[in-house]
């Protein structure tokens, strides 16, 4: 109800870079009205709320379908835990209707900004993954509407689109409505643990203990020192909070707690602060915990809006990799390496190990392995040599790029990344495309 | 809990408005067309915490029927707490000039249906002796102006009908709310490009909803058009007129 639709909106992505000039807007505001996309020449792109950061959201010169007005729920069956909701609906409208009712999201990612069908298209992870896998996971069905008809996706029925359509950046049709399984919950308060690792050495010999102890876990990074203390850092655990018997589990949403002095220069130097902040509370070896409200443990930067204005006209890009568990990690650090060397500060990355639960997605992101998210303020050539050179490492190390998060990986790098693309491009409704999918599969020569 | 009736429920603004009763667990009383959207907007309303969510399709040009529609709302929930009515069209300005039938329909929609409405609703609260009337009107009924005067010939009317209820249910205990939205970004205005002026409505369905159980007089949605509407009502016609507004 209260998700800053930001009717001014202009159809961009969240990084703002690129920007590109859309053919038209077209908003469907009931599912009951969905206009037959063959009546456009162009090809269309479902764009919800903007959150993707480069240009898988975006459509050049071809035509946006808005589906973020559509916000109705169909059922919320608080005894089991389901939910079923038009595609526009956000997380932040979801966490409304069900944490009262004591349940909650299975898999959120760092924003509640973001619809239900940005959820699918994206197949979207969080702090969770190494329990929960991707929101895919937990997605029942869908019904996909595509130029040649109407279809109820589910695993078991259609379940050739299903899997395209999680993970499938929007291509394989519009999703109008979603139906998804919830996660009980003890009360909307996070038990949070903070850790302080010395380096990327400390970070992996603990890791994997963490895994264990903590549902929800990722790390702060500091990428700009190397040595003993390359990749030092905090780990945020957390679990919900168990109220012991006799207090009352409070519903009451507590006040914001913003994370981070406010915005002044760039986020990075924000980041920085923050992370130091938190940094220098810790003693290293030590364990600060701490009950908080679920919204600043999963949405600090949601208190700040529009934060991509933090790096100005110019936008930014972000970057997210993962790479497979392999001996001493050395991509990872070789990543680290490259980042201090370059002098291109993401003075912060977030550093998470996934798990191996496996989404029906068939271009899911995750993967086994290490996942670091990056952002990068744009200063033109010498930032994309760097993500060039990241690209490499990642590919040499089997790894992949989070198209999500991309506005300019190679054809070649994203082929190598994602080599299921071909088996994907089979469920592409042809009418609908991106400028995302477009660049990645250009032909080689880079036309 | 409260029973609140919407009349033209269908209205992206009064859906937005009972989200935020439904989450109090509201009892609603659903009249507008068609019944297929209502069905939707019923689940809607259930799913987010409504007790329950009666729909009855009724075109409100067929004044006859006005009676039968209250009656219908009042057996369904036992009494009603309050009342929005929100139909109603934008309109094509320029249709409406070029034929006196185009522009009575729309007075028809906009002003004469409300005050069947009113009349009958007035009734029935002024001998329960206490709840809430609201009616979206508009800024445009501040002052008439040359892109939308027809329309805004209506809401003028609706808002002058309202505050002369308003004095007369006062007595009463009845509180009765006259909305005012400003540019607010729905169906009704898609076809118009949108600027910094335009609302989300959601934004103004909390305000309705503050403003109905607050028992606010006017409510202008968001508030900021109160102070533009008092500067626009405040030009000197010999000015006005020659402005393109």
């Amino acid at each position: 109800m209260t998700t800053p639709l930001n009717r001014l909106k202009q159809y961009k992505s969240w990084g703002r870079y690129p920007t590109v000039e859309h053919k038209a807007i077209h908003q469907i505001h009931w599912r009951s009205d969905l206009p037959d996309v063959n009546q456009f020449e162009e090809t269309v792109l479902p764009y919800g709320y903007g959150r993707s950061y480069g240009d898988s959201c975006l459509n050049e010169g071809g035509i946006l379908l808005d589906t973020s007005y559509m916000q109705q729920f169909m059922v919320f069956d608080a005894e089991q835990g389901l939910v079923r909701c038009e595609a526009g609906v956000s997380l932040e409208q979801v966490l409304e209707v069900i944490v009262p009712c004591g349940w909650f999201l299975p898999v959120t990612p760092g924003t509640k900004f973001v619809s239900i069908g940005g959820a699918i298209a994206n197949d979207v992870h969080g702090k969770n993954h190494h329990r929960a896998g991707t929101f895919g996971c937990h997605v029942t069905q869908f019904e996909l509407v595509r130029s040649d008809g109407t279809y109820i996706c589910s695993p078991t029925e259609n379940a050739e689109l299903f899997r395209a359509t999680i993970g499938g950046l929007g291509l394989t049709g519009i999703i109008t409505w979603a139906e998804f399984k919830l996660k009980r919950i003890p009360s909307p308060l996070i038990d949070q643990e903070k850790i302080r690792f010395a380096n990327l050495d400390e970070f992996f010999a603990i890791s994997a203990e963490m895994d264990q102890r903590f549902e929800y876990l990722m790390s702060w990074s500091d990428c700009l020192s190397g040595g003993d203390s390359m990749g030092r850092g905090i780990f945020m655990a957390g679990n919900f909070y168990d109220p012991p018997l006799g207090a009352e589990p409070s519903t009451k949403k507590l006040k914001p707690f913003v994370p981070f002095d406010l915005p002044s220069i760039a986020l990075n130097t924000l980041s920085v602060k923050a992370f130091n902040a938190v940094l220098y509370r810790v003693p290293l070896g030590k364990r600060v915990r701490s009950i908080v409200h679920y919204e600043p443990f999963y949405y600090p930067l949601d208190a700040i809006n529009n934060w991509y204005r933090l790096y100005g006209k110019r936008g930014f890009l972000q970057y997210q990799l993962v790479v497979p568990f392999e001996g001493d990690n050395e991509p990872i650090r070789e990543v680290y390496r490259r980042i201090a060397q370059s002098g291109e500060g993401s003075f912060l990355v977030v550093l998470k190990a996934f798990g191996d639960i496996v989404s029906p997605g068939m271009m899911s992101f995750p993967m086994p392995g290490v996942t670091l998210a990056l952002d990068f303020a744009f200063n033109g050539e010498k930032t994309l040599k760097l993500l060039d050179e990241l690209d490499m490492i990642v590919r040499e190390a089997k790894g992949r790029v989070y198209p999500a998060k991309d506005a300019r990986m190679s054809p070649e790098n994203f082929r190598a990344y994602y080599p299921q693309w071909e088996e994907f491009a089979h469920y592409i409704d042809p009418k609908f495309s991106s400028s995302f999918w477009r660049r990645v599969t250009a032909s080689a020569n880079g036309q | 809990m409260l029973k609140i009736m919407i009349i033209g429920a269908t209205s992206t603004i009064a859906q937005e408005t009972a989200r935020f009763f439904a989450t109090e667990g509201a009892e609603f009383f659903l009249v507008g067309i068609p019944a297929d959207k209502l069905a939707l907007i019923k689940d809607d309303l259930v799913a987010r915490g409504a007790k329950r969510a009666e729909i009855y399709e009724a075109d409100l040009t067929d004044f006859d029927k006005h009676p039968q529609i209250i009656e219908s709302a009042v057996q369904a929930m036992g009494s009603i707490d309050a009342v929005l009515i929100a139909h109603g069209t934008l309109g094509n300005q320029k249709a409406a000039e070029a034929s006196v039938e185009v522009a009575l329909k729309e007075i028809n929609l906009n002003l004469l249906s409300n005050i069947s409405l009113l009349t009958l609703l007035a009734n029935y609260f002024e001998k329960q002796r206490r709840g809430c009337i609201a009616v979206i009107s508009s800024v445009a009924g501040d002052r008439g102006r040359g892109s939308n005067y027809v329309y805004g010939t209506a809401k003028a009317g609706t808002t002058t009908f309202m505050q002369g209820l308003r004095n007369r249910l006062a007595k009463s205990g009845v509180a009765v709310v006259t909305i005012k939205p400003g540019l607010v970004d729905t169906p009704m205005t898609a076809d118009i490009k949108k600027n910094f002026l335009f609302s989300d409505p959601a934004t103004v369905g909390k305000a309705i909803y503050l403003g109905m159980k607050k028992g606010k007089d006017t409510v202008y949605a968001p508030w900021f058009w109160r102070y533009i509407m008092a500067i626009i009502i405040h030009i000197p016609e010999f000015i006005f007129k020659k402005m393109s507004l």
